[in-house]
């Protein structure tokens, strides 16, 4: 009993650790304090002060933008690229994917530096010494980071799927991209928007690729492209986190909290549902036995 | 044969994403590591860093970190998993999903944040963030690189077979010698890649460090983003170049050891 107490203690005492900077930035942001650590009674201004920062605004729309445009884009290119793979020889296969999970095991500043070396060769040497930094650079950071990950979330549910069902479709008269469209994508749909999250939630979360590749555009017109990332570093590195980003921790995380939420309610029901479709099963063999 | 080359064409955008922005990047860091600024060979960047001391200083400390950082890391969530894994203490998926929940809010806002309250508690015992870098980039990193350690740890310490550990009680062994000798051998897989999930990065990590420690630690991933700040590609490249030798060591180690492990699971039993 006392080690199943001190258990529980050492859990959840790890937990408080890892949640208290955040638990932190959310009780203050219903304050009106301006400083870290005062409190000057409960108040919703910060709340009001967040919509009405053009700065914050801003740099959450490039984020936003940014993360949809790369996840969509790292999504069908990484995909498609899955399928194709995977009717290539073996040989081609292997070399395709060892190269795939070189930016997997390599460091991020060595990816930026890699694309930022070649961005700026191209701008020297191509366009008379001109910058090609840009937001096309930018999409080109996050996707490289992103597009192995998609491919490795797509190609275990192709090595799990049916290849006769595909050859099926086929012998019944149907076009190849028909088939691909109403035979192959529907089986590997949970590959692809398990791919399609984490690629979202990579660009949401990077820093140093879009400190590296960013140019102007986007919402932030001629300036550098500001993402949250970007901007909340150059914040901390002078001073304390800016007390409105309080009131959008609040809301990320009520984000991040619901979606885990739903999305574990959802595991259970359809877990729920297979042990419900089991033991029917079940119980037609042993029927069945008894006859 | 012609749908077999349709299919294989839907890989074309991807296979020139790889050659474009992957393989050719690594190519122009080779030859920036190699070249002076006006594009002809030299070893200057090779000298520089190799009788720079400073620069060298920066390799040694970021390693001595990131062994440090992996060792914590490994000290907190090795119990931590064990507990949660475990049956009897705990059955659900969620309070796994607890540990790992913060890592979906943006990193840069956790370390300001983490940083502030650093700031706070260590305001009441009348210091600063600023005379402790050591200490706080410490905590940052532990806190940031937890969950990585502990997902790898759970999910192999999940897959135990748990007649090893009966048997080798039955055997007559206590219980430090059964972990030692049935517990923790099935977990190695586990600890390497856990390990690298945490070493590397910290190593080439930035935000963390520059944030903590107030710019007063610098570690690898510092180092390169100086160069890139001042332009400095060829400095920058043949840093980046260190940095991928280093993770294809730890590569060919780890994977080394991992075979090994297998090998001696398979064998033993």
């Amino acid at each position: 009993m006392v080690k199943k107490i001190l258990s529980y203690i050492y859990i959840y005492l790890i937990l408080l650790v890892t949640y208290l900077p955040i638990l932190y930035l959310i009780v203050y942001s219903f304050t009106g304090a301006t400083i870290t650590g005062q409190w000057s009674g409960f108040s919703f201004k910060l709340y009001g002060d967040l919509f009405k920062n053009k700065e914050i605004l801003t740099a959450l729309g490039n984020t936003l933008i940014l993360a949809l445009i790369a996840s969509l884009v790292s999504t069908i290119v990484g995909a498609l690229g899955a399928i194709g793979v995977y009717y290539m020889k073996n040989r081609t296969r292997k070399i395709v994917e060892s190269i795939n999970q070189v930016p997997i095991v390599n460091a991020e500043v060595v990816i930026a530096m890699s694309l930022t070396v070649m961005f700026v060769f191209i701008g020297q040497k191509i366009f008379q010494g001109k910058s090609i930094f840009s937001f096309y650079t930018l999409l080109i950071g996050h996707c490289t980071l992103a597009i192995p990950f998609v491919y490795i979330n797509v190609k275990p549910k192709l090595t799990q799927m049916d290849p006769s069902l595909y050859e099926a479709a086929l012998d019944l008269g149907t076009t190849p991209t028909k088939a691909i469209h109403k035979v192959i994508i529907p089986q590997i749909v949970p590959g692809i928007i398990s791919g399609f999250v984490l690629a979202f939630t990579l660009s949401l979360d990077d820093f140093i690729v879009t400190a590296f590749t960013r140019g102007p555009g986007l919402l932030s017109g001629e300036g550098q492209i500001e993402t949250l990332s970007t901007l909340i570093q150059a914040k901390i590195k002078k001073g304390a986190v800016p007390p409105e980003m309080r009131p959008l921790t609040t809301f990320i995380f009520l984000i991040v909290v619901t979606i885990v939420i739903v999305r574990s309610i959802y595991v259970n029901v359809k877990a729920k549902k297979a042990s419900k479709l089991l033991s029917l099963h079940k119980k037609r063999r042993i029927k069945l036995n008894e006859k | 044969m012609k749908d077999r080359a349709f299919r294989k064409s839907l890989a074309i955008p991807f296979a020139l994403f790889l050659i474009l922005f992957i393989i050719i990047p690594i190519l122009f860091i080779i030859f920036y590591a190699f070249t002076d600024s006006n594009g002809y060979f030299t070893f200057n960047a090779f000298k520089e860093f190799f009788t720079s001391t400073t620069k060298l200083n920066v390799l040694l400390i970021s390693v001595l970190i990131g062994l440090f950082n992996t060792l914590l890391c490994l000290l907190i969530a090795y119990p931590l998993a064990y507990l949660l894994s475990n049956p009897k203490i705990n059955k659900s998926y969620i309070l796994v999903l607890l540990f790992v929940l913060p890592s979906w809010i943006n990193f840069v806002l956790r370390t300001g944040a983490l940083r502030d309250l650093l700031s706070i508690i260590l305001g009441w015992f009348h210091t600063t963030t600023g005379q402790h870098p050591l200490f706080c980039t410490m905590v940052g990193m532990v806190l940031n690189y937890l969950p990585f350690t502990i997902l790898p740890l759970y999910s192999t310490m999940l897959k135990i077979d748990y007649s090893r550990i009966e048997a080798a009680k039955d055997l007559g062994c206590n219980p430090f010698k059964t972990f030692c000798k049935a517990y923790f051998p099935q977990t190695l897989a586990g600890v390497i890649s856990a390990s690298m999930m945490v070493f590397m990065p910290t190593i080439s990590s930035y935000v963390i460090s520059d944030t903590m420690s107030e710019g007063k630690i610098m570690l690898f991933g510092n180092s390169i983003y100086l160069s890139f700040s001042n332009s400095d590609w060829n400095g920058g490249s043949f840093m980046s170049l260190i940095m991928l030798v280093i993770i294809f060591l730890c590569m060919l180690l780890t994977g080394k050891f991992q075979k090994e492990s297998e090998k001696g699971g398979s064998g033993s039993w």
